[in-house]
């Protein structure tokens, strides 16, 4: 059994497996408004910007980003989602999934920097599947990768340019983000597994 | 859902489901790359002992596009006209390791009966005059696209009842849908029980076209089956037409916007004249394109995943 140090081991347990929040509404906010301005700043500017979110969370996101990154600019940055159900590696393993749109703004993304935007980034599997889709419509000059969490266990060699949180967890545990857009209120929650 | 043998196979969530997925694969037809790594080795195996160049061919991109491997066995070069047995036929291109069997027969029953003696997913693309559920998807999907949610909507199937073996499945798909359906046709190719019919499925019947025209929200023509027509079923083509075609007259009693459809292949000036063909409000040429679309949803939804009963959740 796990040492509780100075808990009681009921109420120990009681607290493990009760959800906790990890980012407030404010940290949220505090976070995008980072992200949005050190893509910018990496960029030298919005021009040839295309940011898209996967979905579902993180198209919300990618609409904030570009809307903090309009009030800094002054210019719209083209905002779009890339589903990539379709090029999961995971299929077989699960159920099948609901297929969600995709929506590649106006000018496309041929010799463009897509900066593509995700919740929380985990395995990387979303991301490989993100880059596999990318490559099916277009060829960007570069790609960046923008997360809210990044909660660790790659299985894949990939890595976030821009990170909101980076969370150390177990494997375990479940991180869920709630966005106001989807869920009525922006939140980061960690629950179950062991508390590192 | 394990295989897709009947409309009844799927509940309103299940079709919509597979609607919705089909939009997406909609858009994969406007890329300039259309393929998707989806069905990565998965083989199926197209199984057509009745001409059907239309659905066959948009199965064979469906999986294509979905990067399975398709082949295409037509009854007619096959063993079955040296004499094999339909579930030898079958035993035998399942024993290579297919996944998946699309299966076209003349037999009312064949797909459901071939889905018993293998292990492969199956889609029945056409049984006889019994069912053909991907092109009552695909009609529901095309007239959706243009009319938005289906619910309340009016529908007039028209025609060639008794030997359509797309009626049953549209009937079932736009009834689940919710929509509410009309049948029109002459008293001779009404189909026997209809009544009974009409009253558990819950849809009307009605022999004058031109009473039931300016109330709908689509009308769509079934093709007169001239090959099945042994004589009998009406006196001249002409009567035909006068009696039930969507002639020019008949096209401007339809509501402005109501939708036309027609699963094909036409008979132009029998059952629908040029005019209403080629009218804006045709969605005929829409339905051939939703057609792959909606195969590949279909396919998906069969074989993405790991097959036995595992799609349960976005289909019933």
């Amino acid at each position: 059994m796990r040492p509780d140090f100075g808990v009681p081991p009921q109420a120990a347990s009681a607290d493990a497996a009760a959800p906790r929040v990890v980012m407030s509404e404010a940290d949220v906010s505090r976070a995008l408004r980072r992200i949005a301005h050190e893509i910018l700043e990496r960029n030298k500017g919005a021009q040839s910007l295309v940011v898209l979110g996967i979905p579902t969370r993180g198209v919300a996101l990618a609409r904030r980003l570009v809307k903090v990154m309009a009030e800094v600019e002054g210019r719209e940055v083209p905002v779009g989602a890339l589903d990539v159900t379709m090029y999961r590696d995971d299929l077989r393993r699960n159920p099948t999934r609901a297929v969600e749109h995709t929506d590649i703004p106006a000018p496309g993304i041929d010799g463009r920097t897509v900066v593509l935007v995700d919740d929380v980034l985990f395995s990387g599997r979303t991301v490989r599947a993100a880059l596999d889709a990318l490559s099916d419509l277009g060829r960007p000059q570069a790609v960046r990768l923008a997360v809210l969490v990044d909660r660790g266990h790659r299985d894949l060699p990939i890595r976030a340019d821009f990170v909101g949180k980076n969370l150390p967890t177990s494997s375990a545990e479940r991180v869920s983000v709630r966005l106001a857009e989807h869920d009525g209120a922006d939140e980061v929650l960690i629950s179950g597994g062991e508390r590192r | 859902m394990r295989h897709l043998l009947s409309m009844r196979d799927l509940d309103r969530d299940g079709v919509l489901s597979i609607l919705d997925t089909a939009a997406s694969m909609h858009d994969v037809q406007r890329r300039e790359v259309k393929k998707l790594p989806t069905l990565r080795g998965r083989t199926v195996v197209n199984l057509f002992f009745e001409d059907s160049t239309r659905t066959r061919s948009s199965f064979e991109i469906a999986g294509k596009w979905l990067s399975a491997d398709v082949i295409n066995i037509s009854g007619k070069g096959s063993s079955t006209s040296k004499g094999e047995s339909l579930r030898d036929t079958v035993l035998t291109v399942a024993a290579m390791g297919v996944d998946g069997l699309v299966i076209r027969h003349g037999a009312s029953g064949a797909a459901a009966q071939v889905s018993q003696w293998v292990d492969a997913v199956v889609v029945n693309a056409g049984d006889g005059t019994h069912e053909h559920p991907t092109q009552a998807l695909l009609d529901a999907y095309t007239m959706r696209q243009r009319l938005g949610d289906l619910e309340g909507r009016h529908v007039a199937i028209v025609g060639d009842l008794t030997h359509s073996r797309v009626l049953r499945s549209n009937l079932i798909c736009l009834r689940t849908l919710g929509a509410r359906v009309t049948v029109v046709a002459p008293p001779t190719l009404m189909p026997s029980g209809i009544a009974t019919w009409a009253a558990t499925d819950g849809f009307e019947t009605a022999y004058d076209l031109d009473e039931v025209l300016p109330h709908v929200d689509a009308v769509m023509m079934l093709r007169v089956q001239r090959e099945r027509m042994s004589g009998g079923y009406f006196p001249t083509a002409r009567e035909y037409t006068v009696g039930y075609g969507l002639t020019r007259e008949r096209l401007a009693r339809l509501p402005e916007h109501a939708v036309i459809c027609h699963p094909g292949p036409m008979n132009r000036g029998l059952e629908i004249a040029a005019d209403a063909a080629d009218a804006a409000q045709s969605l005929i040429l829409d339905q051939v394109s939703a057609g792959v679309a909606v195969r590949m949803s279909v396919l998906y939804h069969l074989l993405a995943s790991s097959g036995a009963g595992t799609a349960e959740g976005s289909v019933a």
